[in-house]
């Protein structure tokens, strides 16, 4: 999943999305995630470097990491969702 | 390096200007021991869910009602309510502290017996009363509370095979002002129910109206209604003193003070909302005081008080099975705990806070227990920081009506265990097992095996 370009994302876990207006918090952990998306680098690169970073299960990260895209793309945040707007 | 602790990842959106219907954060600290007692560390020897009894609260909660009152009326007199919480072991640690018993069953009163309590420090109460429990209540001089008519005419039928003068009172309804009134116990004052009672108890003569009973409400947060049933208790007591001549030795208030816990659908939480105990105190003996008793003739204050006295030193804890995503798209977490344990989920917001270290950063979800029902809902909607598969969570204020009104359906009953002053944890209650319920079941001998 790639996160549209557009989204601004400061350090403290802020996020705003300019072409809505709707801002976010996001943990430190979110963050990361939020920031490797928009790198463009891959779902396995992403999970690999949270496994290398926290202290956690594989299957953990999977299922949480599936789970947070869900609620970028229910928030408006992927690139997906701009093509369909 | 040293690897980072995880975390959910987690994002919120942020509303400027409207109320967010899950209310506010209200957990900041982990809550790790109990009393000294390592949370942990009794999940890992007793197992998970597991009630733990605070032993120190229950004293500190008893010494202070017993304070509250004291220094207000000469005469008070606890008595344990063992339906709140009867595990023996619960109950013998208000009886160390002076409480008789107060109970409502022929199973609750041979349980008080079996503990020790005498006969004679034993209220029964209750609408159902079998011949024979009041046989025995009788022979024990016990304190009967009469419910209903049938009740009082058993008991004078018993009292001519018994040669011993039953020690009884009336349970008096009435109207304190509050809503609904409790009218389904006892005979009502104002429409004269309890003096035909009262009536048919002295000029039979075969019994001692020793007390005055009178159990309004529950879960009661506004004191004055107890001063207005403490008064008209009172103006009954006194008439029965001018009519008959007879001294009324006690007045029972029941029960029904509030704990801490927070109502469904309350503004604000219980711990802002709940009464002092002593401003329960001060509604019921101001009434009494100034009732018109001359100071010998002072009726004992009996009290009855369950909940206000147990429901904080009671803990559940319990552990996260899982998280999922609702089709809505809130979170839900779901506990190895439910309904048919944690019954007061269904009248309270329980307070639940998690057992270990968390961030800052909170989430919005419903806590669902582990049964296949969609009834089982331990919160609707609580905020709490976000937890993974094996995290433990303690719920407060569960000592009341939880382990006796819990239920054995789908899964078994957890151990209780009490930690006592020093921070030691002692059993109280085993964990129950399939063994227990076999127990009780018979198999007919045509129904023994088959093929499949």
């Amino acid at each position: 999943m790639k996160i549209k370009k557009n989204i601004a994302i400061s350090d403290s876990g802020f996020i705003f999305n300019p072409s809505t207006g709707d801002s976010f918090s996001v943990n430190p952990i979110g963050l990361e995630i939020i920031k490797q998306l928009k790198e463009e680098k891959t779902s396995d690169d992403i999970k690999k470097h949270i496994l290398k970073l926290y202290a956690v299960d594989e299957a953990t990260v999977e299922k949480d990491f599936y789970d947070f895209l869900k609620m970028l793309e229910a928030n408006k945040l992927s690139a997906e969702n701009e093509k369909a707007n | 390096m040293a690897k980072l602790q995880y975390e959910r990842p987690l994002i919120q959106k942020l509303n400027t200007g409207t109320m967010n219907k899950f209310g506010t954060r209200t957990e900041y600290r982990p809550h790790t021991e109990i009393d000294g007692a390592k949370v942990d560390e009794l999940i890992k020897e007793f197992g998970s869910p597991l009630f733990v009894i605070s032993e120190k609260t229950i004293r500190d909660k008893y010494t202070d009602a017993n304070r509250a009152f004291k220094t207000r009326y000469p005469k008070v007199q606890f008595a344990w309510s063992y339906k709140t919480n009867y595990i023996a072991a619960v109950c013998n640690v208000y009886h160390q502290l002076g409480s008789w018993s107060e109970v409502v069953s022929g199973f609750e009163y041979n349980k008080a017996l079996k503990s020790g309590v005498p006969g004679n420090k034993i209220i029964f109460n209750g609408p159902d009363k079998t011949v024979e429990e009041l046989k025995l209540a009788i022979e024990n001089s016990s304190l009967i509370h009469i419910d209903h008519l049938d009740e009082l005419y058993t008991i004078i039928e018993l009292t001519n095979e018994i040669k011993k003068r039953p020690k009884v009172a009336i349970r008096v309804n009435m109207d304190t002002g509050i809503y609904p009134m409790w009218d389904r116990f006892g005979f009502n004052y104002e429409n004269g129910q309890a003096w035909d009672a009262i009536n048919k108890i002295v000029l039979t003569d075969k019994m001692d109206l020793v007390g005055l009973h009178c159990h309004i409400g529950t879960f009661m947060l506004a004191p004055s209604a107890y001063g207005v049933a403490a008064a008209k208790l009172s103006e009954l007591a006194l008439a029965i003193r001018k009519k008959y001549g007879k001294t009324i030795q006690y007045l029972d208030m029941g029960g029904g003070f509030a704990s801490k816990n927070t109502l469904k659908g309350s503004f604000l939480p219980g711990t802002d909302t709940t009464p002092p105990i002593d401003d329960y105190a001060e509604a019921i003996t101001t009434s009494i005081l100034n009732a018109g008793f001359l100071e010998e003739e002072l009726p004992t204050l009996y009290l009855e008080t369950g909940r206000a006295l147990i429901d904080e030193a009671g803990y559940l804890l319990g552990t996260v099975i899982s998280n999922k995503r609702l089709s809505d798209g809130r979170k839900a977490t779901i506990m190895d705990f439910g309904v048919n344990i944690l019954f007061t989920a269904f009248w309270y917001d329980h307070k639940i806070t998690p057992a270990q270290e968390f961030s800052h950063y909170t989430e919005n979800s419903v806590m669902y227990g582990p049964l296949c029902m969609n009834i089982d809902v331990v919160r609707e909607n609580v905020t709490l920081p976000p937890m993974k598969k094996g995290d433990h969570v303690v719920v407060h204020t569960v000592g009341a009506y939880n382990m006796t009104q819990w239920m054995q359906f789908i899964s078994l009953r957890p151990a209780v265990v009490m930690v006592d002053l020093k921070g030691k944890a002692h059993l109280i209650r085993k964990r129950e097992t399939l063994s227990n319920i076999d127990a009780s079941e018979e198999m007919p001998g045509y129904l023994k095996g088959f093929k499949l």
